[in-house]
């Protein structure tokens, strides 16, 4: 089984209910994780090398190890699944979420156990409707099964498991940001220093994890740390959900091993651009990871990997710039987002990030000037790490001052032409 | 005042949670599914019913993109404006919403059918551009369809 996450996941049809989850292998997982130590599951996780596939690559096991276990551990503790699928580009949550909820619901039981909550939520994004459905379903059947609620399969082990719908806003994708917004606060990042592990959600232990990472859990612990490892390409362990958008022939998603090269993505999965395109670049992880040149595609897609490229893994889905687009409008595209999308708080983001958005509007807009270059690459360290509370502001950073380096052409072409290259109806110059 | 079905709604949700303020959000959720959208008296109502102040609810429900503090037409298009979608010519689809509706973003059109609002990137960047009608994606828009996507809603 080289395809652990997506097994069961066929596009053209519904997803397994509990009946045909379980006929396929469905919740052994469980049954085989009760039999152990819930410490014995963090150390598989550990083992194997699991990190976090939201976007930060933390390790998973070295997070759940945070959490204060044994008898004198306060209590309620929490696990919160991060569903909240918001990075721009992004869009390989809502195929576990839609295609198993089984699979997500028996992965939050299992994770749940290893660190002893007594409550887990699902924070979900309200566009995902349809997942919103399923999962729904699917806690109820598990409820019914006796895999969640009171003494799960008469192990003496307890957990509810609530589905919460978001009312939007990508920082509730931010851990501490999204405690916030399940407390019913406005989503505004807490400060660093305080462990959720320790102190999270209502002050008691918390941990926040991604989808993708929490439905890798009930595989490791059926088949053990060696087999996942040796699932992935090199290095790095286990399977990786990629995803291609843009002007490619075929756009989507595949599980595929970790570790796999970027041009393999690219040209055997999504086909290749389109005819008559050519590749100017790509944001390999979603809106916060810096460009990848056409010259570095051989680069394996894992954690380390990327970084050798100087950018990051970041979610995986790439975004795909190529030659008849505009890359000053993509940033200026981009960073209308990030203005948009920051909580406010602190003034260098709140302030800043405007700023940057309508300087890059300007200059696509042929109302640039030469000066305007310099000013862009001091923001880009200005709002860089340190210098705001959380990382919304540095990850809009990353693609702008790769982007300022790699199309230091065409922004001067604009400046001096004092219009847009590719002309005014590339994305109508709306940004 | 909450109604009956209102109130109902709400106090299963605070099943859910320790505590009332947690589940201010769902109350926003829950009265804007009842009326339409979030009033001034409706903000007051979930406030006495949450035990907080009117301000309190007011600072949660403005800073989410979800509530709506204003009214909306019958149907909502919640259109992706990010880059994906940017890329594959969201500006097309939304130079024809302007034509076709006679509105942009963040307005309603003058028979009451549709409310446009930008959505950040709605996780469908392999059928981009995308865009939500109230509950329903709809991908791979192309201005050509677009027309005939719209007349299905009245
Ligand atoms: S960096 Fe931006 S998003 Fe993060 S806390 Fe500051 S204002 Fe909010
Ligand atoms: S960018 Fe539009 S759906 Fe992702």
């Amino acid at each position: 089984m080289d395809t652990p996450l997506t097994q069961h996941i066929r596009p053209d049809r519904e997803p397994l209910d509990l009946r045909s989850y379980e006929q396929a292998g469905g919740y052994q997982a469980l049954r085989q994780a009760l039999t152990l130590a819930p410490q014995a599951i963090t150390r598989l996780v550990t083992e194997a090398g699991l990190r976090g596939m939201g976007g930060a690559g933390f390790p998973t096991g070295r997070k759940w190890s945070a959490v204060p276990m044994g008898p004198d551990a306060p209590r309620p503790k929490y696990l919160v699944v991060n569903a909240d699928e918001m990075e721009p580009g992004t869009f390989k949550d809502r195929l576990l979420l839609e295609g198993d909820p089984h699979q997500m619901v028996e992965a939050i039981v299992v994770s749940a156990y290893a660190i002893q909550a007594d409550v887990a939520y699902i924070f979900l994004r309200g566009e995902y409707v349809l997942a919103a459905q399923r999962l729904q379903r699917a806690i109820a059947e598990a409820y019914a099964g006796g895999y969640l609620g009171r003494d799960i399969l008469h192990s003496g082990y307890h957990l509810e498991l609530y589905l919460h719908i978001s009312a939007g806003r990508y920082i509730c994708g931010e851990a501490s940001a999204l405690l916030n917004a399940l407390e019913g606060r406005r989503a505004i990042p807490r400060a660093k220093g305080v462990r959720t592990a320790v102190s999270g959600l209502w002050g008691r232990p918390t941990i926040v994890n991604n989808v993708e990472t929490l439905c890798n859990v009930p595989h490791i612990v059926l088949h053990g740390a060696e087999w996942f490892k040796a699932l992935g390409r090199g290095q790095a362990g286990g399977t990786k959900i990629y995803g291609v958008s843009g002007k490619v022939r075929r756009p989507g998603t595949w599980e595929l091993p970790m570790g796999t090269p970027m041009r393999e993505i690219l040209e055997a999965h999504a086909g290749g651009l389109r005819d008559g395109l050519a590749l100017r670049g790509v944001l390999p992880g979603g809106a916060s990871t810096e460009f990848v040149l056409p010259e570095q595609l051989d680069v394996a897609m894992d954690f380390d990997s990327m970084a050798t490229v100087g950018s990051r893994l970041g979610t995986g889905t790439m975004i795909v710039l190529d030659d008849q687009t505009c890359p000053v409008g993509l940033l200026a595209n981009l960073e209308h987002f990030f203005a948009r999308e920051s909580c406010g708080w602190c003034t260098p983001c709140r302030d800043g990030l405007p700023w940057v958005q309508q300087t890059l509007a300007a200059i696509d807009a042929g109302r640039g000037a030469p000066e305007d270059l310099e000013l862009l690459a001091m923001h880009t360290r200005f709002l860089g790490p340190g210098y705001t509370f959380c990382g919304l502001a540095p990850g809009a950073m990353e693609p702008l001052q790769s982007g300022l380096r790699h199309f230091r052409e065409d922004f001067e072409r604009h400046i001096r032409e004092r219009r847009c290259p590719w002309g005014a109806d590339h994305g109508d110059h709306l940004h | 005042m909450l109604s009956a079905e209102e109130r109902e709604e709400i106090e299963a949700e605070l099943q859910r949670y320790p505590d009332r303020q947690a589940v201010c959000i769902d109350a926003l959720l829950i009265v804007q599914r009842h009326r339409g959208w979030v009033s001034d008296e409706a903000v007051r109502d979930i406030a006495e019913a949450l035990a907080m102040s009117p301000a309190e609810v007011d600072a949660v429900a403005t800073f989410y993109n979800r509530v709506f503090r204003r009214p909306v037409g019958r149907h909502v298009i919640f259109l992706c404006d990010s880059v994906s979608c940017w890329i594959m010519g969201y500006g097309r689809v939304r130079a024809q919403l302007a034509a076709r509706l006679g509105i942009g973003f963040g307005e309603t059109s003058a028979d009451g059918r549709f409310t446009l609002l930008p959505a950040p990137c709605l996780g469908a960047c392999d059928h981009a551009p995308a865009m939500m009608i109230d509950d329903t994606l709809h991908g791979d828009l192309d201005p050509e369809r677009l027309d005939a996507l719209l007349d299905r809603y009245s």
